[in-house]
C-alpha cells in the first residue's frame, strides 16, 4: 500500500490555561478515510486539543497555543470556528448544538439553505429569498443515505430519540460539500448500544468515502473495533501511539490511567481494620441518586469501620452522586444503613446528627463561606448540629456563640494543617484553593464524624497541599478510627490511601478491586469494559513491541508512521 | 499616607464625602444664623423616628432576602397596632404599650405570610417585596374605610365612618418616648427616650445575631446551599428573618408616630421603605450584608444630611425652600444610595 498522505498533521501543540499546562507537545497525524481514535482519561486534554484545532475563542482569550497545525500540508492558524468549517474540519460536539423547534432538515442547512431566486430579493437583497425546501430536503436525505441511519429529514428535533440528534449533527458535518475531516466528540456516549453499531458502521462508510475522522470516546472497546490508528493522551501529553488492530482495551486502558507505579507507599500506611471482622461502619444498597450530570442507578456497597474506602470512576459516570444522595443534598431512594441502623434519605441534617460529615467536591459552592472567616467556616457545621462552640445564658433559653472558642478552635487547625492565612478572622474567599480545601477538612474534623465523606479532596489544588490533605486524612483515620470514603477522580490518589476501591459506571459499581490490582484492570472497570473476556497477555506484549517500534520511528516523517499503520 | 488611605478604602470615599459635608454643615449654622443646639437637637429626634425603621432591614439583609422593599407591610401592621390601641381608648404609656404589643401581633403574622411567599420567589425577593409594599398599601387603603372604628378621634367627622388619613396621637401617646428623661440641650430639647430605645432594639438585634439561631440565619445569607449542607432549614431561617423584619417595621412606624405626633393612614406607608433603605445604603451595608454600624452609620448621616441641608440652605437663601430641598436632597441620596449596593463597607 501507499504512502497515504496526511490530511492533518499537529506539531508540538502546547497549551496553558492560566499558568497551568494542560498540553505539551502533542504531534500526530490524519490521513484521508483514516480513523484515528483519540483517548485519554477525564482532563488528559483531548477537549482542548480539539479546541484548538477549531480555534475556538477561550484559546485565543487565554493566550493562543503552541506549535503549529498543517491543513494539506500548509500551517494553517484559524481566526475562529468558521474558518475551520470553511476549510472542510466538521465537529460534533459532545453537547447537542440543534434547535429543538426545527425539523432534521432545518437543523441540517441552518444558515445555508438553498434559497429562491425572485423579483423581491433583487430590489432587497438576499436577506429575503424564500427557502427552497424542496432542493433543501432532498439535500438532506441524500446526506442521511450517505450515513446510512434512518432519519426523518421532517421531524422536530425537540422529538427524537437521543441517538437520532446525534445523527442529525454527524448529518449536518457531512452534508458540507468540502468535509474533509471530522471531529466526534464521545459520540456514541447517549446512544443505546444498537444505535451505536448503526453509527459505527456508517463511520466506516464515510472513511471509505474518503473522509478522515476522529473519534473520541471513553468506550474503549468501540475504539478498538472502529478505528485504524490510537492515540493516547495523558496529562496533556502524547504517551503512546499505535494501531488499533492488535491492541485490546486492556492495554489502551493501562496507557490511559498511566504505568504501573510501586505500591510500596501504601503498605505502611495499612495500621487500621486489617483481619478485623466487624460489621459495616455504612451499607449502602440499592441506591439511587438524581443529581444532575452525576445519575446513580443502583449502586450497593459496604465499607468497614475504620476503613479508607475509594470511589473512582470517569466524570459524568455517577461517583458523586453518591456521597450528595447519601448526605441528602440531591434527591436520592435505597437503603443506607449506618451501623446497621438503616437512615432516612434526603435530609442533609439526618446523616450530619448520626455522626456523618461530608467535604463537597464543590468547595465554593456548598463548602464554605466566602465572605465569612476562617472560624466561622470551619465551626459552623458543629455549631448548628452538635452545638459545639456555644454557652447556653438565662438557665439555657438561648444559646450564645462563643467567638473565643471558635477562634481558638480555628487557630488549632490553621497550624495542624498549615493553612496559610493572616488569622481565623480571614475572609476564606480570600484564601487559595488548596487553603480553602484545608479549612473544608477542618470543617468536617470539627464534627468529629464517625463516618466521613471526602469527595475530590485534591482538586484544583497544588501538590503540596495535596499532600497535607492526604495524608491528614490517613492520620484522622488511624487516629480516630474513622470510616473515610474518598470520591476521587484520580485514580493514583485512591490506590495511595484505600485498601478497597470501587468504579463506578454509568450509575452502577463495575467491580471493586484491592489497590493492589494492576491499573489495566482499573481502566477496564472504568471503561465499562469488564466483559471483555480474559486477560490478554499476547496481545499486551504486542503492543510493546509497537510502541517499542514506534519509539525506533520517531525520526521518521509522522506521515510514513500512519502509512506503515495502513499496512 | 499609605494608613489614610486604606482607612480610605474601608469607608469608602463617598460615605467620607457625604460624613465631610454633614460636618460642614454643621459648622456652617452658627454662621448662618441658625442654632447649632436646634439643628442638633433636630438631627437627634429624626435619627430616634427613623432608627428602628432602619434596622428593621438588617435580618432580611442577613438571610439573604435583600433589602426589604415591602416595609410598608410592616409598617402598615404597626399603623394597626396604633389604631386599634387608639380604637380601645388606652392613654399614656399603656396606650403606647399596647400599641406596640398589638402591631407585633400583627406583623408576626403578615410577616409569616410575606415570608413564605418570598420562599417561593427566591433570586427575585427584592422585586417582588415591592409590589408586596405597594399592593399591601392599596388593599389596605380600602380597608381602612371598611373597618369598623367607632372611636371619633379616629374616623370622618363627617360620614360616620372610615378612618382620616391624619390620626393625631395627641392625648394619647404623643413624644411618650421623647419626653422620657429628656433634658434641655441650650434651649433645645434631646429626646433620650426615643434614643435609649433606639439603642436598647438594636441591642436586642445584636445580641440576636450572637445566638446560634442568628447565626445560622448569617450563614442562609452568605451561602445558603453550605447552610443546607450543614443542616440548616432555609426556608425556616428566612421565614423568621422576614418576620423578625416585619414586627421590627411595625414597632418603628409607632416610635415614628409618638415623635412626629400623628399616625398616617392610606397612602402614608408608600414612603417608608425607601429611605430607610437608603439609609442603611449609606451605611454601607450590601444586599446580603449588614451590620449595626452600617446602621448607626446610615441614619446619622442620611437623617443628618436630610435635616441639616434645608435648614441651612434656607438660612443662606433667605427663601422657604425647605420642603423642596429635602425632596431633592433625600430623593437623591436613594438613588445614590441605590447605585453603589455591590461593595460592603466597614
Amino acid at each position: 500500500m501507499d504512502r497515504i498522505k496526511a490530511i492533518l498533521s499537529l506539531r508540538g501543540i502546547g497549551k496553558r490555561f492560566y499558568g497551568n499546562r494542560v498540553l505539551s507537545d502533542v504531534s500526530f497525524d490524519v490521513a484521508a478515510g483514516q480513523i484515528l481514535g483519540l483517548v485519554g482519561e477525564n482532563g488528559a486534554g483531548k477537549s482542548t486539543l480539539m479546541k484548538i484545532l477549531f480555534s475556538m475563542p477561550e484559546i485565543h482569550e487565554t493566550g493562543g497555543y503552541e506549535g503549529s497545525i498543517l491543513w494539506n500540508d500548509r500551517e494553517v492558524r484559524f481566526k475562529g470556528p468558521s474558518d475551520a468549517l470553511e476549510a472542510g474540519i466538521g465537529m460534533v460536539h459532545q453537547e447537542f448544538s440543534l434547535i429543538p423547534g426545527f425539523s432534521t432538515t432545518e437543523n441540517i442547512f441552518l444558515n445555508r439553505e438553498s434559497l429562491h431566486k425572485s423579483v423581491m430579493t433583487d430590489i432587497f437583497g438576499s436577506r429575503i429569498r424564500a427557502l427552497d425546501r424542496e432542493n433543501m430536503t432532498k439535500l438532506s436525505q441524500r446526506a442521511i443515505d450517505k450515513l446510512g441511519v434512518p432519519l426523518d429529514p421532517g421531524m422536530l428535533v425537540k422529538e427524537m430519540p437521543v441517538g437520532h440528534k446525534q445523527f442529525t449533527e454527524i448529518v449536518r458535518e457531512i452534508s458540507r460539500d468540502k468535509v474533509k475531516l471530522i471531529v466526534l466528540d464521545e459520540p456514541t456516549a447517549v446512544l443505546t448500544e444498537s444505535e451505536a453499531e448503526v453509527l459505527l458502521s456508517s463511520l466506516r462508510l464515510l472513511a471509505a468515502e474518503g473522509i478522515a475522522i476522529i473519534f473520541i470516546s471513553h468506550r474503549l472497546r468501540e475504539v478498538v473495533e472502529l478505528c485504524d490508528w490510537v492515540v493516547v493522551l495523558r496529562d496533556g501529553k502524547k504517551v503512546e501511539e499505535f494501531p488499533a488492530r492488535g491492541s485490546s482495551v486492556k492495554t489502551i486502558a493501562s496507557l490511559m490511567v498511566g504505568r504501573e507505579v510501586e505500591t510500596q507507599e501504601q503498605a505502611e500506611t495499612r495500621v487500621y481494620a486489617e483481619g478485623k471482622e466487624e460489621p459495616p461502619a455504612l451499607s449502602v444498597e440499592r441506591l439511587w441518586v438524581d443529581m444532575p450530570g452525576e445519575t446513580v442507578r443502583d449502586v450497593t456497597f459496604s465499607v468497614k469501620k475504620g476503613e479508607i474506602f475509594g470511589i473512582g470512576g470517569l466524570a459524568g459516570q455517577g461517583k458523586l452522586g453518591i456521597p450528595n444522595g447519601i448526605m441528602g443534598l440531591a434527591p436520592a431512594g435505597g437503603t443506607v444503613a449506618l451501623h446497621g441502623k438503616p437512615m432516612r434519605l434526603g435530609s442533609p441534617r439526618t446523616p450530619l446528627e448520626l455522626g456523618m460529615a461530608f467535604v463537597s467536591e464543590d468547595r465554593r459552592d456548598v463548602g464554605l463561606l466566602l465572605d465569612e472567616g476562617i472560624d466561622w467556616n470551619i465551626t459552623f457545621s458543629a455549631m448548628q448540629v452538635q452545638n459545639k462552640f456555644l454557652k447556653p445564658i438565662l438557665g439555657g433559653l438561648f444559646q450564645w456563640r462563643s467567638d473565643g472558642e471558635m477562634f481558638d478552635f480555628a487557630n488549632e487547625y490553621i497550624r495542624l494543617l498549615d493553612i496559610k492565612c493572616t488569622g481565623p478572622r480571614q475572609r476564606v474567599g480570600n484564601l487559595s484553593g488548596g487553603n480553602q480545601q484545608k479549612v473544608c477538612l477542618a470543617k468536617a474534623f470539627a464534627l468529629r464524624p464517625d463516618v466521613l465523606f471526602v469527595s475530590e479532596p485534591t482538586r484544583g489544588i497544588d501538590v503540596g497541599a495535596k499532600f497535607i490533605v492526604l495524608e491528614t486524612l490517613k492520620k484522622y483515620n488511624s487516629e480516630y478510627g474513622t470510616t473515610i470514603v474518598i470520591i476521587s477522580s484520580e485514580l493514583e490518589e485512591l490506590r495511595s490511601v484505600c485498601r478497597r476501591i470501587a468504579v463506578v459506571y454509568e450509575g452502577r459499581i463495575e467491580g471493586i478491586l484491592p489497590h493492589t490490582a494492576p491499573l489495566s484492570e482499573f481502566g477496564i472497570l472504568m471503561a465499562g469494559a469488564k466483559d471483555e473476556g480474559p486477560k490478554d497477555e499476547s496481545l499486551e506484549e504486542n503492543l510493546r513491541n509497537e510502541s517499542l517500534r514506534n519509539e525506533s520511528l520517531k525520526n521518521e516523517s509522522p506521515a510514513a508512521a500512519v502509512g506503515r499503520s495502513e499496512r | 499616607m499609605g494608613h489614610i488611605k486604606r482607612f480610605a478604602a474601608d469607608f469608602g470615599l463617598p460615605r467620607m464625602i457625604i460624613a465631610v459635608y454633614l460636618l460642614g454643615l454643621f459648622l456652617m449654622a452658627p454662621m448662618t444664623g441658625v442654632s447649632f443646639s436646634g439643628a442638633l437637637s433636630d438631627v437627634f429626634t429624626r435619627i430616634g423616628m427613623n432608627g428602628i425603621l432602619v434596622l428593621a432591614l438588617v435580618p432580611m439583609i442577613q438571610s439573604g432576602c435583600g433589602l426589604n422593599f415591602g416595609l410598608s407591610l410592616g409598617v402598615i401592621a404597626g399603623l394597626l397596632g396604633a389604631t386599634v390601641s387608639i380604637e380601645m381608648g388606652y392613654v399614656g404609656v399603656w396606650g403606647f404599650v399596647f400599641a406596640i404589643l398589638a402591631s407585633q401581633a400583627f406583623g408576626a403574622i403578615f410577616g409569616f405570610g410575606y415570608g413564605v411567599l418570598l420562599n417561593r420567589v427566591k433570586g427575585g425577593e427584592m422585586m417582588i417585596a415591592t409590589y408586596v409594599g405597594f399592593s399591601s398599601v392599596m388593599i389596605m387603603s380600602i380597608a381602612w374605610l371598611a373597618l369598623p372604628f367607632k372611636s371619633p378621634v379616629m374616623i370622618w367627622g363627617y360620614g360616620g365612618e372610615g378612618l382620616r388619613t391624619t390620626i393625631s396621637v395627641e392625648g394619647f401617646w404623643r413624644h411618650i418616648l421623647n419626653d422620657f428623661l429628656s433634658f434641655q440641650l441650650a434651649g433645645h430639647k434631646f429626646p433620650t427616650g426615643a434614643i435609649l430605645f433606639f439603642l436598647l432594639v438594636s441591642l436586642v438585634i445584636w445580641a440576636f445575631f450572637h445566638l446560634k439561631i442568628g447565626t445560622a440565619m448569617t450563614a442562609v445569607g452568605s451561602n445558603p446551599i453550605y447552610a443546607r449542607a450543614s443542616g440548616i432549614d432555609i426556608n425556616k431561617m428566612r421565614i423568621i428573618s422576614v418576620v423578625i423584619s416585619t414586627m421590627l417595621g411595625a414597632m418603628g412606624i409607632i416610635v415614628y408616630q409618638q415623635s412626629f405626633g400623628f399616625i398616617q393612614l392610606y397612602d402614608g406607608p408608600l414612603y417608608m421603605a425607601f429611605p430607610a433603605v437608603a439609609a442603611i445604603l449609606i451605611g454601607g451595608a450590601g444586599v446580603n450584608k449588614a451590620s449595626l454600624t452600617n446602621v448607626f452609620l446610615g441614619v446619622v448621616l442620611y437623617q443628618g444630611i436630610l435635616t441639616m441641608t434645608p435648614l441651612i440652605f434656607n438660612a443662606v437663601l433667605k427663601l422657604d425652600m425647605s420642603d423642596v430641598i429635602r425632596i431633592i436632597v433625600s430623593n437623591g441620596m436613594i438613588l445614590y444610595a441605590l447605585t453603589r449596593k455591590t461593595k460592603v463597607l466597614k
